[in-house]
């Protein structure tokens, strides 16, 4: 008798109503996940006040920050009390031209001619007034003094691109920028990319093509040209090489190190390795209390006692890791095939020797496959560490953020920490495929 | 006989270059890894002999002063008690943004699947610089436009969790089997009806095995960015620190939660994961643990 015959024969109509039934359910469940998540997102809109958060968020900080990262804009000041007109990049004393040195578009002079793009033209008078010739408008002319600046701008109302006071007087277009007060009269020319990143201005070097560099170096100057490269002050190419190599080490220096110390204990964790139990479950717990003090608080502790630097990352990097790997590797030993070291032992092989040849050969793969993973996605965490405890790129990349206004140097401190990232990521990639071989398909 | 012997000594010859190979790899591995920590020590602020015997001082001295101060606790934990919640609510709500981008961003980066085949390429590198991007950087920017709060943190780690999961995604989507999105083309299914009902259902347990995963990553990830001014109890925690001596207990408050936290968060995740795991089992779902 076949138990087909023992269960009553399904009829069409309940064959029907448990499809239903089953249909009703999955769609219920197919439509609570979704609601759910909606639901939780609606309380996080509400939870972090992203409607607020138009309020909050500044319009003029994002134009700033896109516009700067990939241009800059070279100051023409004079010092309306001694007449003194100086020209430097960004405005910084970094970037400032020597004496009786301009780029082309200002003529040094009695009277300085500043040319800017589409026809305006900027003049500082010698005998201290000041002329902008704007196409389409008209002349605007002023004469700062002690009594203010005196504008005087075209007959008609006054367009809302030019913001004149008693003792200033702004003026915005699209070709540059001029500011006039009783002090000081400025012009800001804006260009494309990122200027003096090869050779700083003092640099005998500065505006040559890489052909007549590359002559220049020939005729053994090429000692003298990678010194003023090396140590350009405006783009600091020394600190930034060593910060990434600082990061880089901290990476290197917290994974494999804590490979190192995590291997013996693991050993001491792996049910089948493990001399006693309460051994195993100490060493256990260890691992689950350095996993659990996050790298954040070893950061902490550890720059109280080492003070900022790379050190003090590597070593906070170190010790969640043991945490990781302990874990990691203690279960990877307790999966290791017993049939292997059966065979090895069978051949009379003593305990060293079985642990070399029977369980060496099973675990290496996965431990390396496993270190190296962690190798690329430390670099990412050594490059936040550095940011907090005060080393490597992360160092430097809060430092161009803190001054709010060198975000040029944050874009290429940021394209830098990618490719490190992305190098990094291939690097471990290569090296797992050469040290374990054909098993890493794609 | 000759032959045999022959044999062996290559045998040996070999095993003896290999182990010479390995001595070499083992030295230059050692010495770099001597040489790095001497750089490290040098170019730190204070030497790690100088320092190691500080290591507990600092740990000291916050547990002995919330020893004396453990009465206060329950009203710190319940002060910080908001605090926490945001920085789960930032991992929460990053990972699940960052787990729905990945699903599509990986869908559309996996050979067999993809809406545009020919854009595959584009949508790997895309997930590669997204993953490649450390979360601080996002949230720095971030916080200088939208200012401090939780929104830039969540921004930060959603954006590299969809790099992040979007590979794994990519690697489970690999795995599996094709022949029910031939059959929904075969009746005319759009590529989102394709997707939906012939993919999602094979890999939707991995998917929820990695995001999990990827929860308690991101909640440690909160904590550091609630650090640098995104709010959270890192946010708590520099200010609990700043205060210095004689206010520590709040201090030890703030680590005792994000401890206990991070602790929970693992095991109840491995919990679930486990669960997945095993009842993948009885699917058959051959895709990589």
């Amino acid at each position: 008798m076949s138990t087909a015959t023992l269960t009553p024969a399904p009829t069409t109509a309940g064959l029907i109503r448990d499809t239903d039934a089953l249909f009703a359910r999955k769609r219920i469940v197919a439509l609570a996940i979704p609601a759910l998540i909606l639901a939780y997102f609606a309380y996080i809109f509400i939870a972090f006040d992203i409607a607020g958060l138009r309020d909050r968020a500044s319009l003029d900080n994002a134009m700033t920050l896109v516009s700067d990262s990939y241009s800059y804009k070279t100051h023409v000041a004079r010092d309306n009390l001694s007449g003194e007109v100086s020209i430097a990049i960004e405005g910084e004393r970094k970037g400032t031209y020597p004496d009786g040195m301009s780029p082309d578009w200002v003529t040094l002079g009695d009277d300085t001619i500043i040319t800017l793009p589409k026809g305006h033209e900027v003049l500082f008078l010698a005998d201290g007034a000041v002329r902008y010739d704007i196409p389409g408008y008209g002349l605007v002319s002023a004469n700062p003094s002690r009594s203010g600046v005196n504008a005087v701008l075209p007959e008609g109302d006054v367009p809302d691109w030019i913001n004149a006071s008693k003792n200033r007087l702004a003026i915005k277009t699209a070709a540059g920028r001029l500011t006039i007060t009783r002090n000081r009269t400025e012009v800001f020319r804006y260009a494309l990319g990122w200027e003096l990143f090869f050779f700083t201005l003092d640099s005998p070097y500065h505006g040559l093509g890489p052909v007549a560099l590359a002559q220049r170096a020939s005729s053994g100057e090429a000692g003298a040209i990678w010194s003023d490269f090396w140590n350009n002050r405006m783009w600091q190419h020394q600190q930034v090489a060593w910060a990434i190599f600082e990061t880089i080490l901290m990476a290197f220096l917290g994974t494999f190190g804590a490979a190192i110390v995590a291997l013996p204990l693991a050993l001491l964790a792996a049910r089948n390795f493990a001399p006693f139990v309460w051994v195993r479950m100490v060493t256990r717990r260890v691992f689950d209390f350095f996993r659990g003090v996050d790298a954040l608080i070893w950061t902490i502790v550890l720059a109280r006692a080492f003070g900022p630097g790379p050190l003090t990352g590597a070593l906070a990097i170190l010790i969640t890791d043991t945490g990781s790997f302990g874990k990691m590797f203690s279960e990877t030993l307790e999966n290791v095939d017993g049939k292997q070291i059966e065979g090895i032992r069978s051949t009379g092989a003593k305990p060293l020797q079985t642990y070399r040849f029977g369980v060496l050969p099973q675990i290496t793969p996965i431990f390396l496959s496993q270190v190296l993973y962690y190798l690329e996605s430390n670099t990412r965490s050594a490059t936040i560490i550095g940011a907090i405890t005060g080393g490597g790129i992360g160092l430097l990349l809060t430092q161009a953020m803190i001054t709010q206004k060198d975000w040029e140097e944050v874009a290429y401190y940021i394209t830098l920490i990618i490719l490190m990232v992305m190098l990094m990521d291939w690097f471990s990639g290569w090296l797992r495929k050469r040290l374990i071989g054909g098993q890493e398909a794609h | 006989m000759s032959n045999i012997e022959h044999i062996n000594q290559t045998y040996m010859d070999m095993v003896r270059r290999k182990r010479l190979y390995g001595g070499i790899m083992l030295a230059v591995f050692v010495a770099l890894m001597l040489a790095g920590f001497r750089t490290a020590d040098a170019r730190n602020a204070g030497s790690f002999i100088d320092g190691w015997h500080r290591f507990f001082d600092f740990p000291g001295e916050v547990l002995g002063e919330a020893a004396g101060k453990l009465v206060e606790f329950p009203a710190h934990f319940a002060q910080y008690a908001p605090s926490l919640l945001e920085t789960i609510n930032i991992a929460a709500a990053s990972t699940l943004l960052g787990a729905l981008g990945a699903v599509i961003l990986s869908l559309l980066a996996t050979r067999g699947m993809a809406r545009w085949p020919r854009l595959i390429p584009v949508f790997r590198r895309v997930l590669d610089i997204m993953r490649a991007m450390p979360e601080i950087v996002i949230a720095l920017v971030l916080i200088f436009v939208l200012g401090g709060g939780p929104v830039p943190a969540m921004i930060a780690i959603a954006f590299h969790t969809v790099g992040a999961l979007g590979k794994l995604f990519s690697e489970v989507n690999e795995n599996a089997s094709l022949k029910p999105v031939e059959g929904l083309t075969s009746v005319g299914a759009s590529w989102t009806q394709r997707m939906v009902l012939g993919v999602i259902p094979q890999v939707a347990p991995n998917y929820l095995s990695y995001a999990l995963l990827r929860f308690e990553i991101n909640i440690r990830a909160s904590a550091i960015l609630g650090f640098v001014g995104a709010g959270g109890i890192g946010y708590e925690l520099k200010n609990a620190m700043t205060w210095g001596k004689g206010q520590y207990d709040e201090a030890a408050a703030i680590f005792l939660m994000l401890f206990v936290t991070i602790v929970v968060v693992d095991q109840l995740s491995s919990i679930l994961r486990d669960r997945l795991t095993h009842g993948k089992k009885s699917n058959m779902i051959g895709a990589q643990a």
